[in-house]
């Protein structure tokens, strides 16, 4: 929960973050080991100097951490759990929705548990897809076109056998489909992170909501172009937002595009926790203005309604949350306990 | 005299090799500090190493460059042979081996590889014109001329315009990529689109807005790839990862 000077509270939904586990003993080869210190380079090079952690602390973080800094440190009021199977680099995987529903399990009320497809695994990819719906109540799932596996290079939203599993999610109420259109996760090829799939498919299926990840960056330009023609194909701007600090005119330019292009309605905020943490990219987030002369030319103004709708209301939209309901729930676990305390 | 010859020879293989940009940003391999060594031997042949800000650089992009600074520095007459070695890498032993039998990326990574490199190579030229245009355009309107004559120009008549220093420089630039979308006579349109297609008056303003946002999307880039490159590596010591557990210094250089 995000409280303004003026009292007025502002429900936060992370759209994007990580439970993993990247440490040494659970690396499979040296792609593991590289996997993450990728990431930590992310980390360390967009974050504040006084908000870098250890190598160590990023490699593995325990559940309490996660809870604090999301939700007691931070201004989260709910996390979307984004999984990251990765089982090619990490003996139990990276990121995996089973290891992310014991987090689900213990706040019920604080996480939205995610689950992943590759229509590459084919009938039995169809399977696991039913068996994980209906035993984790999945509404969302998190999607990587351009993973390399074996010989195959990646895939697209656009093939036949996309088409299949997304049929499937459809039919399993799962409506949300979190694509990953970002930098670089596996050597990928041109086309596989290509934003121009999304088209298709968000013409093909206009039940399902089809969150661009990253916003599509590397492919900002595009993206903006396919997302300013489909009703239902949303920015997700984790990535683009610690830039606020190291490059906050660049930060200004990206939101002045997507407000122009694609509007408040569509943006979600996300964390990436664990890359960066709820509390600073949220406070620069709730003091950024764009820049006067982009807000002439582009007509885009970070407006007070606006952040509400980029921070937790179009999540919650999309989600089904009722944010009145859930914020009754977590008051009533306790959730708010240490926010009676700051006031007092 | 010889040593005199071989350093002769090394500032022109770096004066080539600052002719290969990196496609997605445009800018070149040497000012990105890709490139960690250009040495040349006594039997003139050339030996390249370089780096990429990640492992996970995508394999078509790194064997792009790769690629793209073998045929540079080849232009060079009296070059007998390049060998173009990539570090730190994913797939460098394949790209490495690939680069070192002549084969093309199709060849290197198998029926998957999707096709040869030229269609990239020109998406990504196609974008570095579209990036040097938006910026030529918006700077000669900001210094006063005007958008009728603009679309108008010719290419003749923009080589000799002679706006001030900045204007000068992007023209130079702009007319480099110019003829990635149509010929570039004197007598042919100076601002063409993608499509080598005239521009209109009236919706130049829009045009040019709509080209703002392939430089945003550059620049987050480039700002990252700078970023992680020096979050990855020791600058001062090429070839060096970062130790485990070293904290990397947030890095400036991409201001």
């Amino acid at each position: 929960m995000y409280r303004t000077a003026s009292g007025e509270e502002i429900f936060v939904i992370d759209g994007h973050t990580h439970f993993w586990d990247g440490s040494p003993p659970n690396q499979k080869n040296i792609h593991g080991k590289q996997f993450i210190e990728c990431f930590y380079a992310y980390h360390s090079n967009l974050s504040p100097p006084a908000e870098k952690w250890s190598l160590e602390k990023f490699e593995k973080y325990d559940a309490k951490t996660m809870h604090d800094d999301l939700f007691i440190h931070g201004y989260d009021d709910m996390a979307i759990l984004q999984p990251t199977y990765l089982t090619d680099f990490y003996k139990a995987g990276f990121n995996t929705t089973e290891r992310n529903s014991a987090l689900k399990k213990s706040h019920p009320d604080r996480f939205i548990l995610n689950g992943a497809f590759d229509p590459r695994d084919g009938n039995k990819g169809l399977e696991e897809l039913h068996a994980k719906a209906e035993k984790y109540k999945l509404k969302g799932v998190k999607l990587y076109t351009a993973e390399w596996r074996g010989e195959s290079k990646g895939y697209k939203l656009d093939d036949k056998g996309s088409y299949r599993f997304l049929e499937a999610a459809q039919k399993l109420g799962i409506k949300n489909i979190h694509v990953h259109k970002g930098p670089t996760i596996i050597p990928l090829n041109k086309d596989a992170f290509d934003v121009g799939d999304i088209d298709d498919v968000a013409t093909s299926f206009q039940d399902l909501n089809f969150i661009v990840e990253h916003c599509g960056l590397p492919r900002l330009d595009d993206f903006c172009w396919i997302a300013t023609q489909e009703t239902n194909v949303y920015a997700g701007i984790a990535v683009a937002l610690p830039f606020i600090h190291s490059r906050p005119a660049y930060f200004g330019h990206v939101m002045a595009e997507l407000l122009f292009w694609i509007g408040a309605d569509k943006i979600l905020y996300g964390s990436d926790y664990g890359i960066w943490t709820p509390k600073w990219l949220i406070d620069k987030f709730m003091a950024f203005e764009i820049p006067e002369e982009l807000t002439k030319e582009t007509g885009s103004v970070l407006t007070m309604e606006t952040k509400t709708k980029i921070l937790g209301l179009n999540a919650a939209r999309i989600y089904d949350v009722d944010v009145e309901a859930q914020k009754k729930k977590i008051r009533a676990g306790g959730g708010y306990a240490h926010l009676a305390q700051a006031a007092e | 005299m010889a040593a005199e010859t071989i350093a002769d020879r090394k500032a022109e293989v770096w004066a080539r090799l600052q002719t290969v940009t990196d496609p997605e940003l445009d800018e070149p391999v040497t000012d990105l500090e890709f490139v960690t060594r250009a040495d040349v031997d006594a039997q003139n042949r050339v030996h390249i190493e370089f780096r990429l800000p990640t492992y996970w650089c995508a394999a078509n992009f790194s064997f792009l460059m790769a690629d793209d600074m073998r045929r540079a520095v080849s232009d060079l007459p009296w070059v007998s042979a390049v060998d173009v070695v990539l570090g730190e890498h994913m797939y460098a032993d394949k790209i490495n081996a690939g680069l070192a039998q002549g084969l093309s990326f199709q060849q290197t990574f198998g029926a998957d590889a999707d096709g040869d490199l030229d269609d990239l190579r020109r998406t990504f030229l196609v974008k570095a014109f579209q990036r040097r245009q938006a910026a030529l355009l918006a700077h000669l309107i900001a210094v006063g001329y005007a958008p009728e004559a603009l679309v108008e120009l010719s290419l003749g008549e923009l080589a000799v315009l002679e706006p001030d220093q900045t204007g000068a420089r992007l023209v130079a630039r702009y007319l480099e990529r110019r003829p990635v979308v149509s010929a570039a006579l004197p007598e042919a349109l100076a601002f063409v689109d993608a499509e080598g297609d005239p521009l209109q008056v009236e919706t130049l303003p829009t045009y040019v807005r709509a080209l703002r946002r392939v430089n945003v999307n550059a620049e987050f880039n480039s700002a990252l790839c700078r970023g992680l490159l020096h979050a990855r590596f020791d600058m001062e010591t090429p070839f060096t990862p970062r130790g485990v557990g070293q904290t990397a210094e947030p890095s400036n250089a991409a201001v």
